[in-house]
């Protein structure tokens, strides 16, 4: 059975994935239409930074971050310099990490949705005389539910299935930043595989639901050819 | 003299089979994280003198006993504690009897910072620091000592808010030498200077044994490497005077 600790970790889990999440959909939303609208010759070079935290070992990016935004990184010179102290060890720090560690599973299929949205559209609203503002939540946002409901559960479960980065930055701190993935490697290492079987067997019929949920919802969408 | 000590008769006589066509293996040997520096060079020298090669795998102990029980090619076994070596025993994964204790783990408490740490352990109790690392006391064998030294210095629960804990021991080191723990618990051998004994960098205070239960860091010969001329060279090598000298270069105690 699950223990009161894990309980913990699922809810901590959870709490971080909600919150980055919505931190990723307000960020990930102007950089993944930025991306799909502009010729600008910095396009390649921010598309390929977006992708890159696929290509990094989750540990070597988690183990930057944590140079980065200790007291001798730049970052963290930064944070101290704002009065908040160094990141590491923290929920804070632990969203910045997980926030780039799942920013390419939110600005990707935002940005292949938004392209996927013909120039017509747009040009009809503007005769309308709606404003980029209006034009992007009246036209876009409505023309774009299926992209923006698979960036939010693709950047939710990835964030809780993240590992490598939060054992680097999060220092498996109980209630604190000890998320559902250490704690199973943690039952794993203590050899209490009951435990982590019971752990491991809810975090997989969640993600399996969440996945369920998404495909389904993506099937009722008229919009859906619109993804990969 | 060791060898008859240690090795099983079964195995004797297989050596000695063995002998006659001395050429050079591969031991494939999955290494506690702590053991590291010292294993590269007694690797080294190793295949020097010997002519086998020795390829190393470091890592946590507990996760090695994991892959091993789950059929991992390893041959030889250095764990960092003595539980996970007699558990491969009993369960047929290590050829019986073959264990024997390489080293006496030694523990820093630690800070990158120099004129941090004072040399007799006060800061642990005067306190004024953020966060103290250590490794995860539910596996690695450097958390539970480091837990047991906090709890007979009586600072254990006024200190374990403040804990960040490690996977292993080498991720417990990059808490402390980034900076963003102010002090932990590492292994002497990840912060000593082997040209002079001291500490290379940083300060601290290396805590004396009777302060934690014994701190014995176990080995033992696999069932895969039974008939592997290397596997039963390097085992023979870890008990020779110039292994031992190399441990004890590096800041672990000797086994008598």
């Amino acid at each position: 059975m699950l223990t009161a600790d894990d309980l913990e970790t699922l809810l901590l889990t959870f709490k971080v994935a909600s919150i980055t999440t919505l931190l990723l959909l307000l960020l990930g939303t102007p950089l993944a239409w930025w991306l799909a609208r502009t010729h600008s010759k910095w396009k390649s070079i921010i598309n390929a930074l977006v992708a890159l935290p696929l290509v990094l070992p989750p540990t070597v990016l988690g183990f930057y971050l944590l140079v980065l935004m200790g007291p001798a990184g730049v970052v963290g010179q930064f944070t101290t310099w704002l009065g908040l102290g160094t990141l590491p060890f923290t929920l804070p720090g632990l969203m910045v990490a997980s926030v780039l560690y799942s920013l390419p599973f939110v600005v990707q299929p935002l940005q292949a949705t938004f392209s996927a949205i013909g120039g017509h559209a747009l040009e009809a609203a503007a005769t309308l005389r709606a404003g980029s503002l209006d034009r992007f939540f009246s036209v876009v946002v409505p023309l774009s539910k299926p992209g923006f409901l698979t960036a939010a559960i693709l950047g939710f479960a990835h964030t809780v299935g993240e590992f490598g980065v939060v054992l680097m930055v999060g220092g498996n701190i109980p209630g604190k930043t000890r998320v559902v993935s250490v704690q199973i490697y943690n039952h794993v290492e203590a050899l209490e595989y009951a435990e982590a079987h019971w752990l491991a067997g809810s975090l997989l019929v969640f993600s399996f639901s969440v996945l369920l949920i998404l495909y389904t919802a993506l099937r009722t969408q008229p919009v859906a050819h619109s993804l990969k | 003299m060791l060898a008859s000590r240690f090795l099983h008769p079964i195995l004797a006589v297989g050596l000695l089979l063995i002998t006659p066509s001395l050429r050079a293996e591969t031991v494939l040997v999955a290494v506690a994280s702590d053991f590291t520096r010292p294993m590269t060079e007694i690797a080294a020298t190793f295949e020097k003198i010997t002519h086998h090669t020795a390829k190393l795998a470091f890592g946590s102990s507990g996760k090695a006993f994991a892959q091993i029980k789950s059929g991992a090619p390893f041959e030889v076994y250095l764990s960092a504690s003595e539980k996970y070596p007699l558990e491969l025993e009993k369960s047929g994964f290590a050829i019986a009897d073959s264990h024997f204790i390489y080293a006496i783990g030694k523990l820093v408490l630690w800070s990158a910072i120099p004129g941090y740490v004072d040399n007799e352990g006060k800061i642990l109790t005067t306190g004024g620091f953020k966060h103290i690392a250590l490794a995860d006391s539910s596996h690695a064998p450097y958390g539970v000592v480091a837990e047991e030294v906090m709890k007979n210095l009586g600072v254990l629960d006024k200190l374990r808010p403040l804990f960040v804990m490690g996977e292993n021991i080498a991720q417990t080191f990059q808490f402390v030498n980034t900076g963003n723990a102010d002090l932990g618990f590492v292994g002497l051998a990840q912060v000593i200077d082997i040209n002079n004994g001291k500490l290379g960098s940083g300060s601290g205070w290396i805590i004396p044994d009777n302060l934690h239960g014994p701190f014995r860091q176990m080995a033992v010969l696999l069932k895969t490497g039974a008939k592997n001329p290397a596997a039963l060279a390097l085992v023979d090598f870890l008990k020779s005077p110039t292994a031992r000298s190399i441990i004890e270069k590096y800041g672990f105690g000797l086994p008598e």
